[in-house]
């Protein structure tokens, strides 16, 4: 199978890679560029694990092909932080111990990101229904909607 | 059959072109082989990797500028690039295409609509397909183009069966279009599933136009309960030109439960199906009526 280039940003640093067509996106960044931040979990779109953000809006990197991302901007759990300083939503995830295993923080706290960029001011509804295809099998769902909220409402005051 | 989702075992080769005339001469020389056109991959690449779907050539349309637009000037005419989620946070949709607003937004989650399309749902031809059942209620039609010229086929002839449309190997939908909608018209859209995003058992779209108190026009249409989404045809007949009350709405709706032939799956069962969509039907009926701005009476 013949390889091809193709050149993207991810985390704001460019990458220029050698892919194979069948190379997923999920696999690219975790072995190649070893950000393992993302997971694998269910692998059809399911389970909402392996998401990033493609030019700013989440989606899943299982079923992307990485051929399809040449000249595309990606971002990942890794590139919320600024240096030593945490994202607000990383930092709120803390606060409202929205962590437990953890296995779904990056993909939940990416989505509720973009999904504060969209809805500055949502309700609890609102971000139940944009969460809705990242699955948490260990929290539930009280202190992950806890943490998103709050962090709107500070972003706002 | 790959059970390993991890990776996507087979070989095939990548094409992505960057315009229109690009793609479907790509499409003319490989029709013979087993070529697949690519846009979101949310189907696509699940099949891929789960059944023995085997492909040698994939053509990418999503970096093609004259697919990716979403024109409301008049009706509504969406390109086939376009994500699903775009769609919904267009104005005109949620205002005057109600139904196919709720029925994108009732599909799995936001990340799956940052990826897939309108016309790769309706290509991939499933019966559950949530936004078929409100593009066949407007009357919508998506147009056909190759090498060869191009063609319009309305959505409701366009799928014919679980996964078969009639569309040829060499050719690809540029985009679907949605008539203007009449001051007096009113549709609605519901689903059941167990959860928000799961496939539907059963969904359900309903357009009508209003004049007075009288039901101009009316489409009925029902997912999940045969090969394809399906008109509830007889259902319609009783209450074109007829003024309408809820006894009305409660004939029609049992009308309409008795003309699909659902079947007992995974997701559910013959029973519950026919009695939920006489449910549903009435519901619809209702919330599409008062959305015209008609009156109801007893």
């Amino acid at each position: 199978m013949k390889k091809l280039v193709i050149e993207f940003t991810i985390n704001q640093q460019k990458r220029r890679l050698f892919v194979k067509p069948n190379d997923l996106l999920i696999n690219i960044i975790r072995n190649d560029l070893f950000l393992t931040g993302s997971k694998y979990s269910c692998g059809i779109g399911e389970c909402g694990a392996c998401t990033v953000l493609l030019d700013g809006e989440p989606v899943l990197s299982c079923l992307t092909l990485a051929a399809t991302v040449d000249g595309k901007e990606i971002t990942t759990i890794e590139g919320l932080a600024k240096g030593n300083e945490l994202h607000p939503m990383q930092i709120s995830f803390l606060k409202n111990a929205a962590v437990q295993c953890g296995f779904c923080t990056p993909s939940m706290i990416l989505t509720a990101t973009a999904l504060l960029k969209e809805n500055p001011n949502p309700t609890e509804d609102e971000i139940r229904d944009y969460i809705r295809g990242n699955i948490c099998r260990c929290t539930g769902y009280v202190q992950i909607v806890k943490a998103i909220k709050s962090c709107a409402i500070e972003q706002n005051s | 059959m790959q059970s390993n989702t991890k990776i996507l075992a087979q070989e095939f080769e990548y094409f992505a072109p960057k315009t229109l005339d690009e793609a479907l001469s790509l499409l003319d020389n490989y029709k013979d082989k087993n070529t697949k056109i690519l846009a979101g991959g949310t189907d696509l690449l699940v099949k891929m990797k789960t059944t023995d779907l085997k492909i040698d050539y994939l053509i990418n349309i999503k970096n093609i500028p004259e697919l990716n637009f979403i024109d409301t000037a008049f009706g509504l005419k969406i390109g086939a690039a376009v994500p699903l989620s775009h769609i919904e946070r267009v104005e005109k949709v949620k205002e005057r295409y109600p139904a196919l607003y709720e029925g994108i937004k009732s599909m799995a989650a936001i990340a799956v609509r940052n990826m897939g399309t309108i016309v790769g749902n309706i290509c991939n031809a499933s019966p559950a397909a949530d936004t078929v059942p409100s593009l066949i209620a407007y009357g919508a039609e998506v147009k056909l183009l190759s090498k060869r010229g191009e063609r319009a086929v309305l959505v409701e002839d366009f799928i014919t069966g679980v996964g078969k449309t009639v569309i040829e190997k060499d050719e690809l939908i540029s985009r679907i279009s949605l008539p203007e909608m009449k001051k007096n018209s009113g549709s609605a859209f519901s689903k059941k599933g167990r959860v928000k995003a799961d496939i539907a058992k059963i969904n359900l779209a309903v357009c009508l136009e209003r004049e007075g108190n009288l039901c101009k026009d009316c489409r009925i249409v029902l997912g999940s309960v045969a090969e394809k989404a399906i008109r509830a045809k007889k259902a319609e007949s009783l209450i074109k030109g007829q003024t309408v009350s809820i006894s009305l709405i409660e004939k029609i709706a049992k009308k309409a439960s008795e003309e699909i032939k659902p079947i007992d799956d995974i997701r559910s069962s013959l029973t519950y199906r026919t009695e939920i969509a006489r449910v549903m039907v009435e519901e619809l009926v209702r919330i599409a009526w008062e959305r015209s701005g008609g009156e109801l009476k007893p």
